[in-house]
């Protein structure tokens, strides 16, 4: 299984390599292969009993593997990101990234139980939309939809949609408003990242 | 049953008032086509001050109530109270699914009107879901919105939360029009109002993690819940959202 999946990244990434502008040489079933890692990978986090350290730590090595981190952590400061300098951009994705893992590593208890299944693959644009569900114990199951894309020549997720609420577009209202609260300054929006979540 | 010859009176006398409203909102839906990411909020000022109102009636009785709601009645029963709330909402869920064309949603909320009534003990229990067919729940608003009316500016009403203007528009008729409020007498019309009170106690209880999240830890909580109704109710309404900046091939940082 494992093997596979990453015969089927590699091949991808080759074919990318050849054509380094074509994001249709990520087919649909490419974008479901590293979906459904993403899944199984999160059921395992899931159902591993462990503490809530561990899980915000596990979830973050799953963002950061399957997760175009950069694009999601620039696409959430918006215009403002063109104006980081390059050491501040590493520190910005890399705050950003342990930001998100304690927001939402945190809930991972309360898909105790349940279970995501892939249900099929859209191509929109240049991306794909990968559509799934999540059946939760004692909860109706709801849509929650992967988009990925080949931009960095990795198949990555850049999105994760919750019956319509965007992972990205949810951020991208919530730095705005830290950045606004410290000013604009870019600086104080790392450090204040650093212990938010 | 007279029930059921009177319900379908209703949509013909339910049209008057909606005339009115349907003046009432191409007024406050004309200088605006929200199809896109983008949030149109005009009176923000205001919005933010019913906002702060709303976060003190949460803070003060909503959310003690509800965690006391949420703690006293176990989950079996407020899942009672839920299924209940729900079966009350469906006659007015079919006059709108009707009155949309939608006539397959008709179907299945009239299916589960007399099945869980019948097999569901008046509809505390939920055999309709069971056999699959599940409830086409809606309001007003989408039937507005399955008109072509627009959403208008963003609306955060007192104790209701995040609306819009069609949608606030949508919700009063969806009190005062409530095929059960209307055709029941007077103290059991409140039957429906109170099972949904009860069922909005749950919710908040159930999903009080994240609730208090958007409320009390975000950098903006208004700016969060606005984001967020906004997204999940255009996603409801099937509305197709053209996010313009959703290019993964365009580099954030400007490279």
């Amino acid at each position: 299984m494992k093997r596979r999946d990453f015969l089927a990244l590699s091949s991808a990434s080759a074919a990318v390599s050849l054509l380094p502008m074509q994001a249709s040489a990520l087919s649909s079933a490419e974008a479901e292969v590293l979906v459904n890692s993403v899944v199984a990978d999160i059921n395992k986090v899931i159902s591993s009993g462990k503490s809530l350290n561990g899980m915000i730590s596990d979830f973050e090595k799953i963002f950061k593997r399957y997760g175009d981190v950069s694009f999601i952590a620039g696409s959430a400061l918006g215009p403002d990101a063109r104006r980081l300098s390059g050491g501040q951009q590493n520190s910005y994705v890399s705050a950003f990234t342990g930001y998100i893992s304690r927001k939402y590593g945190k809930r991972f208890n309360e898909f105790a139980g349940g279970r995501i299944e892939v249900n099929g693959t859209k191509q929109v644009k240049n991306y794909y939309e990968v559509n799934s569900t999540a059946f939760l114990p004692g909860q109706s199951p709801f849509a929650v939809n992967f988009l990925v894309s080949n931009r960095t020549g990795k198949n990555l997720f850049f999105d994760m949609v919750i019956e319509g609420i965007s992972l990205r577009l949810s951020e991208k209202s919530e730095i705005g408003a830290m950045l606004d609260k410290n000013r604009g300054d870019l600086n104080k929006l790392i450090s204040a990242l650093k212990t938010s979540g | 049953m007279t029930l059921f010859s009177r319900l379908r009176q209703r949509p013909v006398r339910a049209f008057i008032p909606m005339l009115l409203v349907g003046g009432l909102l191409a007024g406050c839906a004309s200088n605006s086509t929200v199809t896109s990411a983008e949030i149109y909020d005009p009176r923000e000022e205001a919005n933010r001050e019913v906002h702060e109102l709303n976060l003190a009636i949460d803070k003060v009785i909503f959310r003690p109530v509800s965690n006391g709601y949420g703690t006293f009645v176990p989950e079996n029963g407020r899942l009672i109270v839920s299924n209940f709330a729900d079966h009350l909402s469906l006659p007015a869920d079919i006059v709108n699914n009707v009155l949309q064309g939608d006539l397959k949603g008709a179907g299945s909320n009239s299916f589960r009107l007399v099945f869980n009534t019948l097999f569901g003990f008046g509809g505390i229990v939920d055999p309709s879901s069971a056999v699959h067919v599940p409830r086409r729940k809606t309001d007003f608003g989408e039937t507005f919105h399955v008109w072509g009316v627009n959403e208008g500016a963003y609306v955060e009403l007192p104790l209701l939360g995040p609306s819009t203007e069609r949608d606030t528009v949508g919700t009063i008729l969806d009190f005062t029009l409530d095929p059960v409020s209307v055709l029941l007498p007077n103290p059991e019309k409140y039957i429906g109002t109170a099972a949904n009170v009860a069922d909005r106690l749950g919710d908040r209880y159930d999903l009080r993690t994240t609730i208090d999240s958007v409320l009390y830890e975000s950098a903006d909580s208004y700016a969060q819940a606005r984001s967020l109704y906004l997204q999940n109710r255009r996603f409801e309404l099937g509305v197709e959202v053209q996010d313009d900046d959703l290019d993964p091939f365009a580099d954030p940082f400007g490279g």
